[in-house]
């Protein structure tokens, strides 16, 4: 594991002058996580009202994966550590 | 994800291993069997959890030793994920992320960047065994080892939410739990050494669900 590549990459943002451009947190299916405890975990996280949290809970089951939170990259990793604490299958990614 | 499991009759005052909130904390009763398997397989995955992360260092196999209060009295039925995922013929046990269950306990925050995973682990796996420990530890902490009646205080609430999250996960993962288990669940033949497992994973979903429900 290396510490470079991360690097370079934080630099290519500068250079773009773009910090903010945007990464998102993604939860993916899986058939173990209860729908009712999904639900509950994003209403938990990130205080979505229960239908919202729902809708985005049936996203995930129905399409197999749904973007749940988008910001910085540190933002979106700090996200999946917490998705990752209630044993959500959560990544980033950079919406390009 | 799966949908709430259907579990015994719900409504009923003395149904057990189903939470129900009053006066503002959720509670439920556990029989002494259901707190044992608990116990045991909840200590499992403390055990998973607390071993360092190196290569060659976890023995996942000593099943029942204590991560902290939670030893295997005598007399208590092994539940070894272990036994099951040989009687199964799933992998035995190696450095992460080559184990299923440890994967899907830690998993990789970077699906297509390796570094980047790597990277994001090596900041974070440390802090996630430990709260998972911690939650662990709660629910061994708060489950009394012959059962009887459980009364969470809401941090404790969100623990053991946790920990029947973490046991399901590991025990779903061993299984190759689909979607559909419950008809595996009522075609396997009791002679089959995944039926008991599917039972126990059955409640599991059940536990946590009402918990869910309790909490809302």
């Amino acid at each position: 594991m290396s510490v470079a590549p991360a690097e370079v990459e934080r630099e290519e943002a500068g250079l773009d002058a773009v910090p903010d451009t945007p990464w998102v947190t993604i939860v993916w299916n899986d058939p173990i996580n209860l729908m009712s405890y999904v639900t509950y975990v994003f209403q938990k996280v990130f205080g979505y009202a229960k239908p919202k949290a729902e809708k985005l809970m049936l996203d995930v089951h129905h399409r197999g994966k749904a973007v749940v939170s988008n910001g910085t990259r540190e933002a979106m990793e700090k996200d999946a550590e917490i998705l990752h604490g209630y044993g959500l299958w959560a990544t980033v990614s950079h919406d390009r | 994800m799966s949908g709430a499991p259907a579990g015994g009759a719900p409504d009923e005052e003395e149904t057990t291993g189903a939470f129900r909130r009053s006066r503002g904390r959720v509670s439920a009763r556990f029989t002494a069997a259901q707190a044992v398997i608990l116990r045991n397989l909840v200590n499992q995955v403390a055990e998973l959890m607390g071993t360092a992360a190196e290569p060659g260092a976890a023995d996942p196999t000593v099943a029942g030793s204590p991560a902290g209060q939670g030893s295997a009295g005598p007399g208590e039925p092994a539940l070894s994920l272990e036994e099951l995922a040989a009687a199964i013929g799933a992998s035995g046990p190696t450095s992460p992320p080559e184990d299923p269950v440890l994967a899907r306990l830690l998993p990789d925050a970077y699906r297509d960047d390796p570094e980047a995973a790597g990277e994001f682990r090596r900041y974070t796996e440390q802090d996630l065994r430990s709260g998972k420990v911690a939650a662990a530890q709660t629910v061994l902490d708060t489950l009394p080892a012959r059962g009887g009646h459980v009364r969470l205080k809401p941090e404790d609430a969100q623990a053991w939410l946790r920990s029947l999250n973490d046991v399901r996960l590991a025990i779903g993962t061993v299984l190759g739990i689909t979607e559909d288990y419950e008809d595996e669940m009522e075609a396997a033949s009791w002679a089959d050494p995944r039926s008991a497992y599917l039972e126990v994973y059955h409640w599991l979903g059940y536990v946590q669900d009402s918990l869910v429900r309790a909490l809302w």
